[in-house]
């Protein structure tokens, strides 16, 4: 184990929790106080479903740097009924729950 | 009995049958917080406590290794930092990283901004400090069906943070007796969670479009070596297609 000077690590931390806050707030700050242009308001409409997409599908068929499309990959394999239970039932609950039961069953059963 | 809860609330001049009326109505919105932020507890908590482990085992101190939880609160980012602390990177470069990862915030922030019209600068930023990718997926549902309120969105906001510290706090302090991280498919529920909210913002199949492509080119930009850069790449590429199709739809009419 390293020795990390704690007042450094304190710094950083600070540092890191600026350069955190400072794009979190600034976006809500500078828009909600006009009202936006018809375009713009229609594009961040859309960064919702776009952020939601980029975040997610490299969790299920990324690994290892690789796009895996095989059934060793758990996750993606548990994506399927996942989304099936999603876009048949709606329930929100009911689709993370069903996710998680199917990863553990998988992981049971040494996929 | 009226000067006696007045006194207990400092003061504040609320009449007592109202007053009494709005803390109830309050502690209905605080409980209905906490309960959506479950889903986002059982995924922190153990993801949480994946990051106390390594912080430990790197060599930061107990009380920075929470502290880190409390004021940057971003999960990838603390993962990156303490690994880049463990190889000796300079502070400013670990900085100007957690800039870069968590840059993705502005565009979530910006999404948001329209329905915090009515909040205040302060609670704005109070709400702002604690966006994650996990709370921006739920409060987009929740604003877009108007339920705005200030004490709902902050109980939920404050009971993810919390779990995020929590699971922190106990991998911290357990880093010394640890073995696997992965039990019964805990690890999978925050991304359950974003099939579920994904294929909830899949209203028309203009939106459909649009995950598909962003979440291609997500892939795409990450194998082709963006790092950290893909996410945002994707989402402007991705909502900036789908305005386009919706104005070229819109001209043909």
């Amino acid at each position: 184990m390293i020795r990390l000077s704690e007042s450094l690590v304190l710094m950083v931390i600070v540092g890191m929790a600026l350069v955190t806050f400072i794009p979190r707030v600034m976006p809500i700050w500078a828009l909600s106080s006009r009202e936006l242009p018809p375009v713009v308001a229609r594009w961040l409409g859309f960064v919702p479903t776009a952020i939601l997409s980029a975040l997610l599908a490299p969790a299920l068929l990324v690994q290892d740097g690789a796009i895996a499309l095989n059934v060793s990959n758990l996750s993606l394999l548990a994506a399927v009924p996942t989304f099936v239970v999603a876009w048949r039932t709606k329930s929100f609950f009911g689709t993370v729950a069903v996710g998680m039961v199917c990863v553990a069953a998988g992981r049971y059963l040494g996929l | 009995m009226t000067q006696v809860v007045e006194q207990e609330m400092e003061g504040r001049p609320v009449p007592v049958p109202e007053g009494a009326q709005e803390a109830e109505a309050r502690s209905v919105a605080v409980w209905r917080g906490v309960q959506q932020a479950l889903p986002i507890v059982m995924g922190y908590l153990p993801v949480g406590f994946a990051y106390g482990v390594l912080a430990r085992k790197v060599g930061l101190s107990e009380w920075n290794s929470v502290l880190m939880s409390v004021l940057v609160y971003a999960g990838s980012a603390q993962f990156i930092a303490v690994s880049l602390l463990a190889a000796s990177a300079s502070p400013l470069s670990i900085v100007l990283t957690t800039f870069i990862v968590n840059l993705r915030h502005m565009l979530m922030a910006a999404a948001l901004a329209p329905s915090l019209r009515c909040w205040s600068r302060v609670r704005q930023a109070l709400f702002a400090f604690e966006l994650t990718d996990e709370s921006f997926a739920l409060h987009v549902r929740r604003f877009s069906e108007g339920r705005t309120g200030a004490a709902e969105t902050y109980a939920l906001n404050v009971t993810a943070q919390l779990a995020w510290v929590v699971g922190s706090t106990l991998g911290i302090f357990s880093s010394n007796l640890i073995g696997d991280i992965k039990p019964l498919g805990l690890d999978y529920a925050l991304p359950a969670m974003f099939i579920a909210l994904l294929v909830g913002q899949a209203r028309t199949n203009l939106h459909v479009v649009v995950a598909l492509a962003s979440g291609l080119l997500s892939v795409g930009f990450l194998l082709a070596g963006a790092g950290q850069w893909n996410v945002i790449l994707a989402t402007l590429c991705g909502a900036t297609f789908g305005t386009l199709l919706a104005c070229r739809a819109e001209r043909k009419r």
